[in-house]
């Protein structure tokens, strides 16, 4: 193994890209271990692309250090690009060629051996199961065969870091869960993973590690699980189909109430306490569970609108 | 980041450019039957048939001196129409170069690849019309085969300009104010139609800067078999430019694609 793999994959400090006044990423530091999968949530607009961009070197830093696989990102661009692969967040399969040949150009850009490539094609598009539509064109593939070819695309150069960007954003759950399973095995079989989502259920099932970010700051960092107990009850009373006027029965103490909106949200520690409060509550409806990362990331972030 | 340096020549734009050809390839009987048939149809029409009014010109039929002038015109068509129009099509609605960008390709290969596939794009449509012209009987001598060369170094001077105007481009419609200041004026004045010692002495100096100009004084004299005058500035000075707009053409669309 060379020297450079015992560290972490990705280590940045202090990272800053303005653009102008705006500062897009401010301050970000974080660690990426080799094998894992890791996070990068926030909401739109939150700088995450951004940082993405940075960590390939598609867009250069304002300050702050950043390194990948060893190597610092000004230095070792290329190097880095040949051990990483990509899946950017709107499409961009090449329209002028098949399924197979956007696989076989995209390889030639990385300078692979063309017999190579050749016997690796069929391979990955059964994984992602798109080999009978091998000679078919781009403009004939849904939404989900898009995704699923350019996270292909990604692995033709058998890449050790492989970065998503929401690429679950805007597909249907059948969609949704097989690039899941893809992303399990692409994990078990050692390549480190970058991910950004807004999507809470898709961190919680992938992320081993996660940071979350708002307006190009980082706020919260951790496993799923020590994000949730970290800022969150363990229970939640959803109250939906509230107006602002709803006037709630007296709270116990122990209850943190937050509204968003039509729903209320009750959170306590207390499960038995908060079904109690259900039961007397009449003819509104109310659905108690679990807290998860999405309570997390709203009491962090807030509940408002973002652009 | 050294923002301002001249563009490395590597590898990765072979790439680029056979990403191009391969596109081509597809289309080429389409493709080919443009490039044989509209010189084709405008040799026959305008060179047979304003050339009875017309007579000799610098001592050759007005149909080879409309096909020699043909030939430098379409190697900067070709190159300026694909270095525009096909090259802004890969950079925004397809994002094709956000999708390179993503392997150890740069930008810089996106440039020469881009370059040397406008070129021989040109080579392909200047040497067609060469091709007809001899058919036709314009082309007088061996020396003719030496035109190839130029039509290509020709587009590629002509694509590096192209280039600069996409890099600022933000619609198709931006690349008409280029067609009508640049290219229209060249394709009148710099001699496709007519000698520009014809034109009054001031304009003969001005078209000089005009890299039109020099395609056309070297090709013109290759086809039928006569010296060339001053060889060494005409193809200093389209190598000059080409090399000074490739420069340029490197720096904008950097600023353009990496930010």
């Amino acid at each position: 193994m060379s020297p450079e793999r015992k560290g972490p994959i990705v280590r940045c400090g202090q990272l800053v890209k303005r653009f102008g006044t705006l500062r897009a990423v401010d301050e970000i530091s974080f660690e990426i271990p080799e094998g894992i999968c890791f996070g990068i949530l926030g909401p739109n607009g939150a700088g995450k692309t951004t940082t993405l961009r940075m960590l390939l070197g598609q867009s250069p830093r304002s300050s702050g250090t950043l390194e990948v696989f060893g190597q610092d990102i000004d230095y070792g661009r290329r190097y880095i690009r040949q051990r990483t692969g990509i899946v950017p967040q709107a499409d961009n399969l090449d329209p002028d060629f098949t399924v197979a040949e956007n696989l076989s150009m995209y390889g030639s850009y990385f300078r692979l051996d063309h017999q190579t490539v050749q016997k690796r094609i069929p391979e990955l598009l059964s994984m992602v199961e798109l080999l009978v539509r091998a000679d078919d064109r781009i403009s004939t593939l849904s939404g989900g065969m898009k995704r699923r070819l350019t996270l292909a695309r990604a692995l033709v150069n058998n890449p050790d870091l492989l970065v998503l960007d929401e690429p679950t954003t805007g597909l249907d759950p059948q969609a949704r869960h097989m690039i899941w399973s893809l992303v399990h095995r692409l994990k078990r079989d050692g390549r480190t993973i970058l991910l950004t989502t807004h999507y809470m259920e898709e961190a919680e099932r992938l992320c081993d590690e996660l940071i979350i970010v708002d307006s190009g700051k980082l706020i919260a960092q951790g496993s799923p699980d020590a994000l949730i107990r970290q800022h969150c009850e363990s229970d939640v009373l959803e109250i939906r189909g509230v107006g602002t006027d709803f006037k709630m029965n007296k709270l116990p103490e122990s209850f943190r109430s937050e509204f968003s909106g039509d729903s209320a949200y009750l959170y306590s520690n207390d499960s038995h306490a908060l079904l109690a409060y259900a039961a007397n509550m009449g003819e509104t409806t109310a659905l108690h569970r679990k807290t998860g990362l999405e309570d997390v990331f709203l009491r962090l972030t807030g509940r408002g609108l973002r652009g | 980041m050294t923002p301002y340096r001249p563009p490395r020549i590597r590898l990765e734009a072979l790439a680029v450019w056979r990403r191009n050809a391969l596109v081509w390839r597809r289309l080429m009987a389409a493709s080919l039957l443009l490039h044989f048939g509209e010189p084709l149809l405008y040799l026959l029409g305008i060179g047979y048939g304003l050339g009875r009014f017309v007579g000799e010109i610098d001592g050759m039929a007005y149909f080879t001196f409309l096909a020699s002038g043909f030939v430098a015109w379409s190697a900067m068509n070709v190159a300026s129409m694909e270095s525009m129009w096909s090259v802004y099509t890969r950079m925004v609605p397809q994002q094709t170069y956000e999708a390179i960008l993503a392997t150890p390709a740069e930008v810089d290969d996106i440039v020469i690849g881009e370059l040397l596939w406008c070129g021989t794009k040109s080579l392909v449509s200047g040497s067609a019309i060469l091709a007809v012209a001899a058919i036709l009987g314009a082309v007088q001598d061996w020396t003719a085969l030496l035109v190839i060369p130029v039509i290509f170094l020709t587009g590629l001077c002509f694509a590096a300009p192209g280039l600069i105007v996409t890099a600022y481009a933000r619609a198709y419609e931006y690349f008409n104010f280029y067609m009508t200041l640049f290219m229209t004026p060249m394709f009148i004045l710099c001699g496709v139609f007519y000698p520009i010692s014809t034109l009054p002495a001031p304009m003969q100096i001005a078209v000089q800067f005009l890299p039109l100009t020099h395609a056309v004084a070297i090709i013109r004299p290759l086809i039928v078999g006569s010296p060339v005058e001053n060889l060494w500035l005409h193809l200093g000075a389209l190598v000059l430019f080409g090399v000074i707009c490739a420069w340029i053409a490197a720096i904008l669309v950097r600023r353009r694609l990496v930010q």
